[in-house]
């Protein structure tokens, strides 16, 4: 029985201008200590679909699936009650601006605590001393200062570290990255990547890499899926997807690779029509 | 301030008025706001016609008559009589005149002042920029009303002397949006190239980079005509703003005022006509606000 | 923190010897002599009129008249009252906890009401309780309060006899001043019934001065927490699992309290312009009706000082508000190391 298992997954959202579907029929599935890594340019809904597991997604939005399970348990039926017990320890999300992401108002500290009271039941010194020990877990040493510390006084590597050790507080058994590199630092990137692929593999967790960086699903995933305008292009494994894509979008993605330009001009993932590669 | 950044970048002159209408008639109050401010406007303009009564002719036989739909009133007097006899509804709708035409003037006068000095400041810079600038805070520092209330007891009461007094209070409102406007515009490339181009001072405030602050402009004035009807009704009220007979709303107030219990009429309808007109000039503020700012648009 | 607080402190200093200049010009500016109208004597001998000439300066040249009346002001001497022929301080502190009774009251009335409603607005946005309450938030803006408070009197002292139509206690009563603050001086003399007396005399001036407070916080209210409650951090909240009223409650509530904050001290000034028209309706001795009263008797001794002691005051408390902004915003009150 795979951790997560979606099948036909539509978002709509309900604009000004009609009924918008972000996420059309998707179907996507990740088994524990799996990682996978999904694909697709921004506004190809990669996104729309975790924050639909996740129930994070504003009222405007219509989610409708014909299955949507974690561990065997139906998450649409769930009353969100339910949901929040499940979200934040289980399953866990970390985004893509990190310093927007943590609230600025309060501590480091008592962000991370707040998650180890919530679902651990951990309150005072048991809390703190376990938050500077997820701190040190996650590459930050002076954890015991940066408690106090407000998410404007840290970089916005730091701010991810803090994210993520918020996310593995409760030793999730999924970890959803949405973009988790893409406002840091070249430099940042690599030491970040690095985190979560080591905590993945300490912990055990399933990982689902949201991204539009082929260097980044090379680098952590087992299997891939390729998405485009809300629809899913392509489904393989890491090396077949690099070596033998099958949909033209996949291809299109990999041209447009810097390391795997042609003459002088890149081409742009626009100067292709797209459709699903057989079998999807 | 995210206004007066960002309006220029969608105000465009042409398709920008049918673009606002679109989203201006989306909102059901400003809307009604609007249609309630143009039949004010009619009623002020087709007074004499409208009123069934001329506005200071005290029937002495009909002193403090209740409205027709009460015990004791009639049809000849719609919303009864005042302590003189003066028919309630006339004198109202002369009223509307009054209030409109301060709104407007009120207005004027600090949009012209405001502007010019926020021009000014901001285009200029340097120690001008400071005093202006300094002189607004300084008048923003007294509380409004009471500001207006001391001017008016320098200038003397009356109408003429309120309005200046108001008009006075409200422009450091207009100045500082006109003076960030006019920063932020300046060091733009399009007031450069039009610099390079040898443009004049003048023609570079008032051609370059003023209509691009117009919108914010608009939502201020729209503000500061419903706080100046308010503001000028309040000096009415407190007997120095216009002086009786005048038929201005606060100054009836103030004259009916010892009547309150007596005869509730002649206190209620006054402050009714005040509070529609400024509730409809704010739904409009509400609704100009939202289809001229961008950063509202988008969401 | 600290180099913003001397910011501001600098920033007061222009603004505090512009009010004294203000309300120094605004003798001289009235038409007709300003000696007379300084001293309220009319038909004065040409000898009683060199006495006053040398008393107020006028001899001197302007700038040294200035500085003369800035001397006076810093020392704490705002000279007599014209009327009363008693300092000007001396009867603006009689007043003074009369208006602040009725401020603190309207202020708390304007919160304790305004916050929720806007977070309430916030939360249930586009529904019909949103719609409804900034209706009556819109309604509650375009009030013209003279009006407003002639109508709860109407109402609630005419029509259903409930409160009373004026003053600060029953007359039955005296109090002797000890605080100034009815209240509490009914309460330190023990007399539980003028206590009761003095609370529902505040009853209406509260609700008549506290209208577009309340209306300015709720629309302030629900616009920031709108704003907050897109953000990331607030989304961040959800993911943890946390309840929807924690939150809203907590994490989207405290950044939304920042802009929150400046307003309501912004409505001190808006309090001290309402509390003139609210007194003068429900005859309050407090300094709103002073003034207009001072006004109308042309105790221009008492409008100049009785100006300027207002601006400085709601100055000092802007100044205070624009510290707890920095205080409760993190971002200033701690550097980034």
């Amino acid at each position: 029985m795979p951790l997560l298992e979606i099948k036909n997954l539509t978002v709509a959202f309900d604009t000004s201008v009609g009924l918008f579907k972000a996420v059309d029929g998707i179907d996507v599935s990740v088994d524990s200590r799996e990682v996978l890594a999904i694909v697709g340019e921004s506004g190809s809904g990669k996104s729309v679909a975790m924050l639909a597991v996740m129930g994070l997604l504003p009222g405007t939005a219509t989610v409708t699936a014909d299955k949507m399970e974690f561990e065997g348990i139906d998450l649409l039926k769930m009353t969100p009650q339910e949901k929040r017990q499940i979200i934040g320890r289980d399953i866990a999300m970390i985004f893509q601006e990190p310093v927007a992401s943590l609230n600025p108002c309060f501590t480091v500290g008592f962000q991370l605590e707040e998650v180890l009271g919530k679902h651990l039941g951990m309150h005072g010194r048991a809390a703190r001393d376990r938050a500077i020990e997820l701190l040190k877990l996650v590459g930050i040493k002076d954890g015991a200062e940066r408690l106090g510390a407000y998410p404007h006084q840290m970089s916005g590597g730091q701010c991810q570290r803090v994210m993520i050790a918020m996310a593995i507080s409760c030793n999730p058994k999924l970890l959803i990255a949405d973009e988790p590199t893409t406002a840091l630092d070249v430099t940042i990137q690599k030491q970040i990547l690095d985190l979560l692929v080591r905590l993945q593999a300490e912990h055990g967790m399933a990982l689902i890499m949201i991204t539009h960086d082929m260097g980044v699903v090379a680098e952590t995933a087992d299997r891939v899926i390729v998405q485009y305008k809300g629809k899913k292009m392509e489904e393989a494994d890491v090396l077949t997807l690099f070596e033998n894509p099958k949909s033209n979008y996949t291809r299109a993605l990999l041209s447009a690779l810097p390391e795997n330009a042609v003459g002088d001009r890149l081409p742009t993932v626009s100067d292709f029509v797209f459709e699903a590669a057989p079998g999807v | 301030m995210s206004t007066v950044t960002n309006a220029p970048e969608t105000h465009k002159p042409v398709s920008g008025v049918r673009e606002f209408w679109h989203y201006f008639s989306q909102n059901r109050g400003a809307v009604i706001g609007l249609i309630v401010l143009l039949i004010m406007v009619l009623i002020a303009l087709f007074a004499p016609v409208l009123a069934p009564h001329a506005p200071e002719l005290q029937y002495r036989d009909a002193l403090l008559k209740p409205p027709a739909w009460q015990e004791g009133g009639s049809w000849t007097y719609v919303l009864g009589t005042d302590p003189v006899g003066r028919d309630m509804l006339s004198r109202l709708m002369y009223g509307a005149r009054f209030s409109l035409v301060i709104g407007v003037v009120v207005v004027v006068l600090a949009l012209v002042g405001g502007v010019t000095l926020g021009l000014v400041a901001g285009y200029f810079r340097g120690w001008v920029d400071i005093v202006i600038m300094r002189v607004m805070d300084i008048i923003l520092a007294f509380p409004s009303l009471l500001l207006a209330l001391v001017l008016v007891a320098v200038l003397g009461p009356g109408l003429v002397n309120a309005m200046l007094a108001i008009a006075i209070v409200l422009q450091p409102h207009f100045a500082r949006l006109v003076r960030a406007a006019v920063m932020a515009e300046s060091s733009r490339d399009y007031v450069t190239s039009a610099r390079l181009a040898g443009a004049s001072h003048l023609r570079l405030m008032l051609v370059t980079i003023l209509p691009n602050c117009v919108a914010p402009l608009i939502v201020q004035a729209t503000l500061s005509f419903s706080s100046a009807i308010l503001d000028a009704a309040a000096l009415g009220f407190l007997g120095l703003g216009a002086q009786p007979p005048t038929p201005e709303w606060g100054t009836m107030l103030a004259t009916a005022r010892e009547f309150i219990l007596r005869a509730p009429w002649v206190v209620t309808f006054p402050g009714l006509a005040i509070l529609i007109t400024v509730l409809a000039i704010n739904l409009i503020g509400d609704g100009l606000r939202d289809a001229l700012d961008p950063k509202l648009k988008r969401s | 923190m600290l180099k913003y607080i001397l910011n501001r402190l600098l920033l007061v200093i222009p603004t505090l010897i512009g009010i004294t200049i203000c309300s120094f010009g605004f003798v001289r500016l009235i038409p007709g002599d300003p000696i007379l109208a300084l001293s309220g004597e009319r038909g004065v001998t040409a000898e009683r009129y060199a006495t006053l000439v040398e008393k107020y300066g006028f001899d001197r040249p302007i700038w040294e008249q200035y500085f003369r009346y800035l001397g006076q002001v810093v020392r704490g001497d705002f000279g007599d009252s014209l009327a009363t022929h008693r300092p000007v301080v001396e009867e603006f502190l009689k007043l003074f906890p009369a208006t602040v009774e009725l401020g603190i009251f309207a202020l708390i009335f304007a919160i304790v009401i305004g916050v929720p409603a806007g977070i309430f607005a916030a939360v249930k946005r586009g529904t019909w309780l949103d719609q409804g309450l900034m209706g009556t938030a819109l309604v509650g803006y375009s009030m013209p309060i003279f009006w407003w408070g002639l109508l709860m009197i109407i109402f609630f002292s005419g029509y259903l006899g409930w409160t009373p139509v004026s003053g600060r206690i029953g007359l039955q009563f005296f109090m002797k001043p000890v605080t100034g603050f009815m209240l509490v001086d009914s309460l330190l003399a023990g007399n539980f019934n003028a206590f009761v007396s003095a609370l529902r005399h505040l009853i209406l001036p509260t609700i008549v001065l506290g209208t577009i407070p309340l209306a300015v916080i709720a629309r302030q209210t629900r616009s920031a927490m709108l704003e907050v409650m897109g953000e990331d951090y607030v989304r961040t909240a959800r993911a943890k699992g946390l309840s929807g009223r924690r939150v809203i409650g907590l994490h989207a509530l405290r950044n939304a309290l920042i802009p929150v904050v400046t307003t309501i001290g912004l409505q001190v000034g808006v309090l001290m312009g309402g509390a003139i028209l609210t007194e003068t309706i429900f005859s309050w001795p407090g300094i709103g009706r002073w003034l207009v009263d001072s006004i109308y008797k042309r105790d221009y001794a008492v409008v100049q000082n009785g100006l300027l002691i207002v601006a400085v005051i709601v100055m000092i408390v802007n100044l205070f508000v624009d510290l707890l902004y920095a205080v409760i915003n993190p971002r200033i009150r701690v550097q980034s190391s």
